[in-house]
């Protein structure tokens, strides 16, 4: 019996142990990341506007596009306000919106405006509202490649739809040939990778393909990828690392992601009289011309993918935030208001340049604020 | 290369072979060793000359080569018989090569890469604020998360299997016991995925409850419960009768015969089992990603809002695809491999520490 | 293996304190009781809940499917109509499984006789230790060597099968990155080496010394020893231990899902990317499912619940009916 109570003794004692080593660890951890910011601007600056009500966690989830200006609007929004956490989740646009209508996410993030279907199922979700498309950001959709010794390839509308429907198979094809007339093109296999989930990138980029290319893009536009064959990956950060380790890949993803990966991007031939490059100021001359189609709160785009406009790159998309436009969840409303207040913001939208993303145009931005300001 | 190294035991361990012959020749000892070392070269100078890019083929070739020489060398000097055992024994030695190659490449790329950014302050912070695409943060919020949602699934999970088990062993005879071990078995089986699609669909969809870590841990104790069960059922079906029998005979009720005799003598084996079943599910990712949402910051309550977990972690930042959130993943897979294997030394610890003094 | 034995005598009948029995411990018998069943009764309910409300789901998905569940070779379950179908998941599933044991059962076997028979005792003993400590490795983890390591290394690996190989049209390969089934086969045979190889070791240490020693006496070499006594005593071991590695191998989700490129085709070759398992569908497609998508899920989840049930059943079938041989 001496021997089992020194037992339980002991048992007691490592119990105590863990209990007390884990109250300890609770308390020694930091979120202060400050120390090993490396600057990306605009931070300190940007704090002082920012007004911060409500408190608490809001969780949002969607597009892979707009993931890396998340994390910048996320960064300097919880420097300002202490009280509210921010939580992005990468997940696609497909996935964002689904959490979103099964209401567990406070907002979505999407690159591609609800469907009507899916308006209808937010009504549940939104009680007395429905959800609306907030535009936030803008950003060219870059066609990335790994191609040793080819350094600024030229494709066109037609051999992009081509290439991603498997027509084309080799990097020397006559096609490619005769809009790179200086480049020496290897004979390997061309790895065209796709998004293996539900991504508004997808959507946007097949849009595309199928304004300006109608024929050799036999498939609708949609999130999911509709062509059979090819690779595919999850996500823009497995389709960019895809390309950045495997020869003659190439696949689409937002221009952050090619920044990011120093990964080379194709030149647009668009009949323009010069290749046009994948960059945020060419991508705004394109959003420029995108035209407001939401009615009422709705702010839903339409992009002009045919644009022949002089360095206008066409490839674009307009990536949104949805919310409800009233009946938002009451604990999470007034956080929710003040960070799209601030991304909205030209605060907001001027930090991301350096990014690779294109700030909304001027017009558009007034009215995502004044929408945003009657949000309930 | 490391395998010529590790020849060598096996001529010292072949002496006291017996010899089907007085007078049969043999190959002197040296000859495996020699022979693997040609091979070797013979792999590696093939693989250059004819310009062969992947390693695994220099290897698979010189493993041939060796399998091939050793045959082809003991069949001309010692006869088919002796021929065929050393086929048998070069083979045993690749297998045992071609086993170890991956694993010891798992360990060295993890610890490799998983101490260029390990360091206090990776094991102090969370990724508050630090941009993905950036350097930088830590794996704080994700340790802090994986201890909370496992010590609430053991927490769970422990208990009710210690009694099932006790049940099943001290009680059980009727249909009840039956069936329990039958949906015992059953339980195990069930893939990790599938335990964390019936928490989704049940708990955070139909019952309307947040993600968080507490959701994460019920998954966790589902996939846990059977495994406690069975281990800690081994170990009571160990306990000798005669030590039952002789508290009964005592008049000691039968719960303090189980309370204060069967369960002290198997404690040791138990606790093992248990934290054995901690190591398993420390590292379950699939339900865990379902489940918790993940989140950038400190939350230290796992009853509400989302919550990181080491895999989940893991995965996250592998998903992220970049060379700084690489990094990040694999120094947070050599911590928690770290932790699993801790654990696992613990639970051997237990069961040797224990183990003399409650021998069958 | 006195383990059986003592359960089949079993603790002696119900507790029936003699002469003091006093009203407390009777009470605390009946309260130890409740818990322990109360507990084993808890199990129960859960794993019914589980089957029931898994098989509720799926049947509310089948009966919305527009296509053949079993011989549909898409999966658009969120499209209106939903079509979707396994024949890709199960075929990728078997086939990257089948791989895994085709390469990790001869492996584990030698590995098992290198650990019992081969190996000098010095380096036996830890060698079987390491390897059961990396059957804890977690999968996740795999899944990051496998996708940042393993993948970049066997292209060339594979070029090189189908200089050899491609005409037999199941080896080609088309110089993809490497995500492919039989990558996937490679990587769970790499993970359930760990478990295969312990359990056959065990087996294989327990065969009869006398009929070791009686073999070697005859003049045996080790071989004729090992494959006239040891081999045909660990068989059915031998079998169990891979069926509980299959088992593991069909249900491994975040390996398989860091790994491949997932798509819903057949490819004639093993070695081109694309394809499915149950498991990784269910982890890369439940986030963006509606409800249909999520139901239609939960019965590809079933079908593996029950694939992993039947193969998890026949291994223990198999020990079972081992342990009364050797008694």
């Amino acid at each position: 019996m001496k021997l089992q109570r020194k037992n339980r003794l002991r048992a007691v004692a490592f119990g105590a142990i863990a209990v007390s080593g884990a109250l300890v660890l609770t308390a020694c951890g930091s979120d202060n990341n400050s120390g090993s910011d490396t600057g990306s601007g605009g931070a300190t600056k940007a704090a002082g506007n920012i007004k911060c009500d409500g408190k608490g966690q809001l969780l949002a989830s969607g597009s892979s596009a707009q993931k890396n200006a998340m994390d910048l609007w996320v960064k300097n929004f919880m420097a300002a306000c202490k009280d509210i956490q921010i939580n992005y989740k990468p997940t696609g646009s497909g996935a964002g919106i689904q959490e979103f209508l099964q209401g567990k996410t406070a907002f979505a993030g999407s690159d591609s405006a609800l469907k009507p279907e899916e308006v209808a199922k937010s009504k549940d979700v939104v009680k007395g509202g429905q959800g609306i498309n907030l535009p936030m950001v803008g950003g060219p959709i870059a066609i990335g490649y790994h191609l040793s010794g080819v350094d600024n390839l030229v494709l066109d509308a037609d051999t992009l739809a081509k290439i991603f429907d498997g027509k084309i198979e080799k990097w020397d094809d006559p096609a490619i040939a005769k809009l790179n007339k200086d480049a020496k093109l290897p004979g390997t296999k061309i790895q065209a990778f796709h998004r293996s989930d539900e991504s508004g990138t997808t959507d946007n980029f097949t849009k595309y393909l199928k304004a300006t290319a109608d024929k050799s893009w036999p498939y609708a536009p949609a999130k999911a990828w509709a062509a059979k064959g090819g690779q595919s990956a999850d996500g823009s950060a497995g389709v960019s690392s895809q390309v950045k380790q495997t020869e003659g890949a190439i696949s689409y993803f937002e221009l952050s992601y090619a920044t990011a990966n120093s990964i080379k991007t194709v030149k647009l031939n668009t009949g323009a009289a010069a290749p046009v490059e994948a960059t945020s100021d060419n991508a705004s001359k394109a959003i420029a011309e995108a035209k407001i189609t939401g009615t009422g709160q709705d702010l839903a785009l339409k992009l002009n993918y045919n644009t022949k406009a002089e360095g206008a790159y066409p490839i674009t998309l307009v990536t949104y935030e949805i919310v409800g436009d009233k009946g938002n969840k009451a604990d999470t409303l007034a956080a929710t208001k003040s960070f799209l207040t601030y991304i909205a913001s030209e605060d907001g939208q001027s930090v991301l340049k350096g990014l690779g993303y294109a700030p909304l145009p001027a017009e558009i931005a007034k009215k995502v604020r004044e929408n945003v300001a009657t949000i309930s | 290369m490391s395998d010529v190294t590790m020849e060598q035991p096996q001529v010292a361990d072949r002496a006291p072979q017996p010899r089907s012959s007085l007078r049969q020749p043999r190959l002197p000892r040296w000859a495996p060793p020699a022979v693997a070392i040609t091979a070797a070269a013979v792999g590696v100078a093939i693989g250059l000359g004819a310009g062969l890019s992947s390693r695994i083929q220099w290897g698979l070739i010189a493993a041939l080569l060796f399998v091939l020489g050793m045959y082809g060398l003991a069949a001309r000097v010692e006869g088919r018989r002796q021929a065929k055992d050393r086929l048998a024994t070069s083979l045993v030695w690749v297998c045992f090569l071609i086993a170890v190659v991956p694993l010891l490449s798992l360990a060295w790329e993890t610890v490799g890469r998983g101490s260029k950014v390990l360091d206090g302050s990776f094991l102090s912070h969370s990724m508050s604020g630090v941009l993905t695409i950036q350097p930088g943060g830590g794996v704080y919020h994700a340790i802090i998360g994986t201890l909370e949602q496992v010590g609430i699934a053991t927490a769970i999970a422990a208990p009710v299997g210690l009694l099932t088990a006790i049940y099943l062993v001290e009680y059980g005879r009727g249909r009840l016991a039956k069936v329990v071990t039958f949906f015992v078995d059953v339980m195990t089986g069930v893939p990790s995925i599938v335990a964390g699609l019936f928490v989704l669909s049940f708990w955070i969809l139909m019952l309307d409850f947040g993600y968080s870590g507490f959701a994460g841990s019920m998954a966790l104790a589902i996939l846990m419960m059977p495994v406690v069960v069975r281990s800690t059922e081994e170990m009571l079906k160990l306990v000798p009768n005669e030590l039952r029998e002789a508290s009964l005979a005592l008049g000691v009720p039968k719960w303090r015969t189980i309370l204060k005799v069967v369960l002290p003598t198997a404690i040791g084996g138990i606790a093992t089992g248990v934290t054995l079943a901690v190591a398993r599910i420390a590292g379950e990712t699939a339900p865990i990603v379902l489940l918790v949402f993940g989140s950038q910051v400190i939350n230290n309550n796992p009853f509400d809002g989302a919550q990181s977990s080491l895999p989940y972690y893991i995965y996250e930042q592998w998903a992220a695809g970049n060379e700084a959130s690489y990094d990040r993943a694999w120094a947070a897979a050599l911590v928690l491999i770290a932790f699993v294997m801790i654990l696992n030394l613990v639970a051997r610890g237990i069961a040797r520490w224990k183990a003399p003094k409650h021998g069958r | 293996m006195d383990i059986t034995s003592t359960t089949a005598a079993g603790p002696p009948g119900p507790a029936a304190p003699a002469g003091r029995a006093k009203a407390a411990t009777r009470a605390g018998d009946r309260v130890f009781l409740a818990l322990s069943r109360g507990s084993g009764i808890l199990l129960l309910v859960i794993m019914a809940a589980i089957a029931v409300f898994l098989t509720v789901r799926a049947a509310s998905a089948l009966s919305h499917d527009h296509g053949n569940f079993f011989t549909t070779f898409e999966w658009n379950a969120n499209a209106t109509p939903p079509v979707f179908g396994i024949a890709v998941l199960a075929f990728g599933t078997i086939v990257s499984s089948l791989i895994a044991m085709l390469i990790a059962v001869p492996v584990a076997i030698g590995v098992a006789l290198f650990i019992s028979h081969y190996a000098p005792r010095r380096i036996a003993a830890p060698v079987a230790y390491v390897i059961d400590l990396l059957a804890a490795v977690p999968s996740i983890v795999y899944g990051l060597w496998g996708a940042l390591f393993l993948v970049p290394h066997l292209g060339g690996f594979y070029s090189w099968l189908d200089d050899y190989f491609g005409w037999t049209g199941v080896l080609a390969y088309h110089d993809g990155a490497a995500r492919s089934l039989f990558t996937i086969g490679i990587l769970l045979a790499i993970m359930i080496l760990p478990i295969v190889t312990s359990v056959s070791r065990e087996v294989f240490l327990q065969a009869p010394k006398m009929h070791e020693e009686a073999a070697l006496a005859l003049g045996a070499t080790r071989w004729e020893v090992i494959r006239m006594s040891v081999l045909p005593f660990g068989r059915s071991g031998v079998i169990s231990a891979s069926m509980l590695g299959l088992g593991r191998a069909l249900g491994e989700t975040m390996a398989v899902a860091t790994v491949l490129s997932p798509s819903f085709v057949i490819n004639k070759s093993l070695l081109d990317p694309g394809g499915g398992t149950f498991a990784q569908n269910i982890a890369s497609s439940f986030k963006e499912s509606g409800d249909i998508g999520k139901d239609a899920l939960i019965a590809s989840g079933l079908v593996l619940f029950v694939l992993t049930l039947l193969v998890n059943g026949a291994a223990r079938l198999i020990i079972a009916r081992r342990k009364e041989y050797s008694e």
